[in-house]
């Protein structure tokens, strides 16, 4: 029978250059590279490489490039080369189709429809090398007002538990598991170093990271993986995931060659059992039901951390919204349809959800509308690509935002979609310890710290450019956004004026 | 058409000017005319008022309801609303005199109502501030062609379109006795103006004169509007005055309060400072946030028992304060409050994000 499957990647290697080292070879877990000893050359087994660049970057000579591989599809926009290789792998599989990252349909990207405002003449814009440019983030739920007794100078009215974050991005929820523990330990000394928050996804707390919790999102999840009493506590924050992004209404399958000693003892379950977690979570079957799972996690923690619940952003995600803020709800967290994931079916993956834009701009205004918006946090999640993006969001009506893909690449990922492999080379989305070694923490973490600082900064500016100083007078100020190339409805929901239209 | 305030946005470059009298003795309108006459060149002759309070003494008691009315159809209705939720003791056509310069004038009423009190326990629970605001509300936004220019007891906003100092001949302010007067002089940036849009914006016994464009409108306005304020001028003027009658009036917290969360201590200020008042400034920045007001701006906000004077924290626009025995002087400059008063002491720039405050002698210990 012949394989029906084209290799997706070609690669191109240079002979002039190539000098044979192996160092690719050894590099690929995939072995996609092999020395024809008979020969004395270097081949590439191409059906095996995923494009995640490891060769590209490690070779010494700089011989390889990887290059589609641009077979001849038919001349057809319906039936292209994606779905008839799709096809050829499900009539050989006979199972759902798997893949990882974050949907990459051409669907529109709103961020790229939407211009920022900046000072001329009638106010100044202000410069952020000279004046005070906050970008400190509270979060957690506020009373509507404060009764106040001025002259002692204390507030009367009792404050939640509340968490500052002084950037205003979090790390997205990623589990123990589905990344490696120097790629979790990456993102949390990032986030100490950055005094913001990194999430530990469904797959509890590993041991060595418990000296992090002040930084931790400590998650539940469906199937409740590594929850207890102390991992609740030793986080900051707790989050209840209901769905994600990337795969809104179904749950997650961890597979169990991924579960060693470590992962299953951080997610308190046998090794090598695939850890399955349910697609509802099977004790909320409606929002009474979450009411009384915010207040069980509030009563065991006594009422000293701030709830936050994560939803995918679908069709009635507005409603929904506003019931989680009524549910107790201290941070609501809103996951579109572009965020990514370690593993998702591909048509749920591509398919279900909305995008984030039109889903946070929906929330806000239905907050806004029922008068409860400040009394809740709002984080959308699902790809902030850089920091327009989130000035962007913030000014749509965001407190602050939830960042995954974006450590995960200043750490090394090269988004080739292939984390279901578990042969992740970067040693990101791997628990092979030969190649989770390749994933130096304090490096990593560097990076992941320069990278957010360097977003911080351009906020500032371009905070500064629109005359404003502080973050929070930025939220929900959607004068600060114009679309450009959308359609009245789009603006509608989005909330925004056509550049170029009058104020 | 003509599009008017709250139909767009405009943003205005101003004068503003303050003169007050804290012994409570009333002065009449020519002095207030000077100062702002002298600033002419930051107006464009597109928007000039005035404020005074203790105009009308023999009213005190009574809502004194300063109404721009586009043609009878409009003061009919406006009138019948008016009787419809309050007793009308008295109406009046606001006198005015020909003045070149002034022209589109709307018709200009005044009406001093009391609120009729089984109607305000049936809508606002007896809430009587709460009741005429909520009149002011439907007014503006209902009935066509007629605008509440000022809604407050014993004060009243004359303003209209046009430089300053020809506004005030127009409203014949020598006149009126008042012991705080507060002037405007408008620069709007993109419209002939309209009459309602022009300052000072009053509601109850608030009002503001403002100079600045506020990078923050958007976010502040949609802050407002889930307490049921409605933005429907869409000026940083209207916005600012709801901030101030929300957290004073609504919220219970002082003048000085508000001003205060308007212009919060920015967070490198604020780490500095002892647990316990960290703790405090922590919580009203965490709580009002939405209501810290950014960009340019310079204020006097005019109330029942004084004046409130603020800049933005950054100090981006200019506000001179000069003092003389009783007397307490505001301008955008030092030769405005000069001129009617040239041996004023104390004469300086007010800090950014500082409040100054000036109280009736009587008003003061409470």
């Amino acid at each position: 029978m012949i394989d029906y499957i084209l290799p997706e990647y070609k690669v191109d290697r240079d002979f002039t250059r190539c000098v044979g080292c192996q160092a690719c070879e050894r590099q690929c877990s995939n072995k996609v590279h092999y020395k024809d000893f008979d020969l004395d050359v270097m081949k590439a087994h191409e059906e095996n490489c995923v494009n995640c660049q490891r060769c590209v970057l490690i070779c010494p000579t700089h011989a390889i490039t990887i290059k589609r591989n641009d077979q001849a599809q038919p001349t057809s926009n319906n039936w292209t080369g994606e779905y008839i290789q799709d096809i050829a792998r499900q009539a050989e599989s006979g199972a759902v189709l798997l893949t990882g990252m974050g949907n990459p349909r051409p669907y529109p990207i709103y961020w790229d429809h939407m211009v920022l405002n900046a000072s001329q003449v009638t106010n100044p814009s202000i410069d952020p090398l000279r004046e005070p440019m906050e970008t400190r983030v509270i979060l957690g739920s506020k009373p509507q007002k404060l009764e106040i007794d001025e002259k002692k100078r204390t507030i009367k009215t009792p404050m939640p538990p509340s968490r500052q974050l002084d950037v205003p991005v979090m790390f997205s929820a990623m589990s123990f598991g589905s990344i490696s523990l120097n790629a979790q330990k990456s993102m949390a000394m990032a986030a100490r170093e950055l005094g913001t928050f990194f999430n530990t996804g469904e797959g509890g707390l590993h041991k060595d990271l418990r000296e992090y919790g002040d930084n931790a999102i400590v998650q539940v999840a469906s199937g409740r993986f590594g929850v207890d009493q102390d991992y609740l506590n030793a986080g900051s924050i707790i989050e209840i995931k209901i769905g994600q992004g990337a795969k809104p209404g179904i749950g997650g399958h961890l597979p169990g060659e991924k579960v060693n000693e470590e992962v299953s003892t951080t997610r308190m379950i046998p090794e090598g059992t695939d850890a399955i977690s349910p697609a509802p979570h099977h004790d909320i079957y409606s929002i009474e039901d979450l009411r009384q799972l915010i207040y069980a996690l509030k009563e065991a923690t006594r009422y000293e951390k701030p709830v936050s619940v994560k939803i995918a952003a679908v069709h009635n995600v507005a409603a929904i919204a506003s019931g989680m803020a009524r549910a107790g709800a201290d941070i609501i967290v809103i996951d579109g349809f572009r965020g990514g994931t370690g593993a998702a079916p591909t048509r749920i993956r591509d398919n279900v959800g909305i995008p984030i834009e039109l889903a946070l701009a929906s929330v806000d205004q239905r907050l806004r509308d029922e008068g409860i918006r400040n009394t809740v946090s709002l984080v959308p999640a699902g790809s902030f690509r850089c920091s327009s993006d989130i000035v962007k969001a913030i000014a749509l009506g965001a407190d602050a935002v939830y960042c995954g893909s974006a450590p995960l690449i200043a750490m090394g990922c090269h988004m080739c979609q292939s984390c279901t492999k578990g042969t992740c080379n970067w040693g990101i989305a791997t628990q092979d310890p030969v190649l989770t070694r390749r994933l130096n923490p304090e490096i990593a973490s560097e990076r992941i710290v320069k990278l957010m600082t360097a977003w911080n900064h351009e906020i500032q500016e371009m905070l500064g450019g629109m005359g404003i100083n502080a973050i929070e007078s930025l939220r929900g100020n959607r004068l600060a956004l114009r679309g450009v190339g959308l359609n009245e409805k789009e603006l509608e929901v989005l909330g925004i004026k056509y550049a170029g239209e009058v104020m | 058409m003509r599009l008017k305030e709250g139909d767009i946005r405009i943003p205005s470059g101003c004068a503003i000017s303050a003169i007050m009298d804290r012994s409570g003795k009333r002065h009449d309108g020519s002095d207030i005319i000077r100062s702002i006459a002298l600033m002419h060149d930051r107006g464009n002759g597109l928007g000039g008022g005035f404020a005074a309070y203790g105009i009308y003494p023999d009213y005190a008691d009574l809502y004194a309801f300063h109404i721009f009315l586009d043609d009878t159809a409009a003061r009919t209705a406006a009138q019948a609303f008016l009787e419809e939720r309050f007793e009308l003791e008295a109406s009046e056509v606001v006198p005015t005199r020909r003045v070149a310069a002034i022209t589109d004038a709307p018709l200009i009423w005044r009406f001093f109502v009391k609120p009729k009190a089984d109607l305000m326990d049936e809508l606002n629970d007896g809430d009587e501030e709460q009741f005429v605001m909520d009149a002011v509300m439907y007014i503006n936004a209902n009935i066509p062609g007629a605008f509440v220019s000022s809604s407050g007891k014993n004060m009243g906003a004359f303003k209209g379109v046009g430089f300053p100092e020809d506004i005030g001949e127009f409203y014949r302010l020598e006149d009126y006795e008042a012991w705080l007067w507060t002037a405007h002089g408008r620069f709007p940036t993109n419209t002939p103006g309209w009459w309602g849009g022009a300052h000072p914006f009053s509601l109850l016994n608030w009002s503001v004169v403002h100079n600045g464009e506020i990078s923050s409108y958007d976010a502040n306005r949609r802050y407002i509007e889930q307490f049921g304020y409605d933005c429907a001028l869409r000026t940083d003027t209207e916005a600012i005055t709801y901030i101030f009658d929300l957290l004073v009036r609504r919220h219970g917290l002082s003048e000085e309060m508000a001003a205060h969360i308007i212009c919060a201590p920015a967070w490198d200020e604020i780490d500095r400072m002892d647990e316990k008042d960290k703790q405090f400034e922590t919580a009203l920045r965490q709580v009002y946030g939405p209501a810290l007001v950014n960009g340019p701006f310079s204020i006097i906000l005019g109330m029942e028992d004084g004046l409130l004077a603020l800049n933005d924290r950054l100090k981006l626009r200019a506000l001179m304060v000069g003092e003389k025995d009783d007397m307490v002087y505001l301008a955008s400059e030092e030769g405005a409050i000069r001129i009617v008063c040239d041996d004023a002491e104390n004469v300086r720039a007010i800090d950014g994000g500082v409040p100054y405050i000036a109280k009736l002698y009587d008003a003061e210990g409470d």
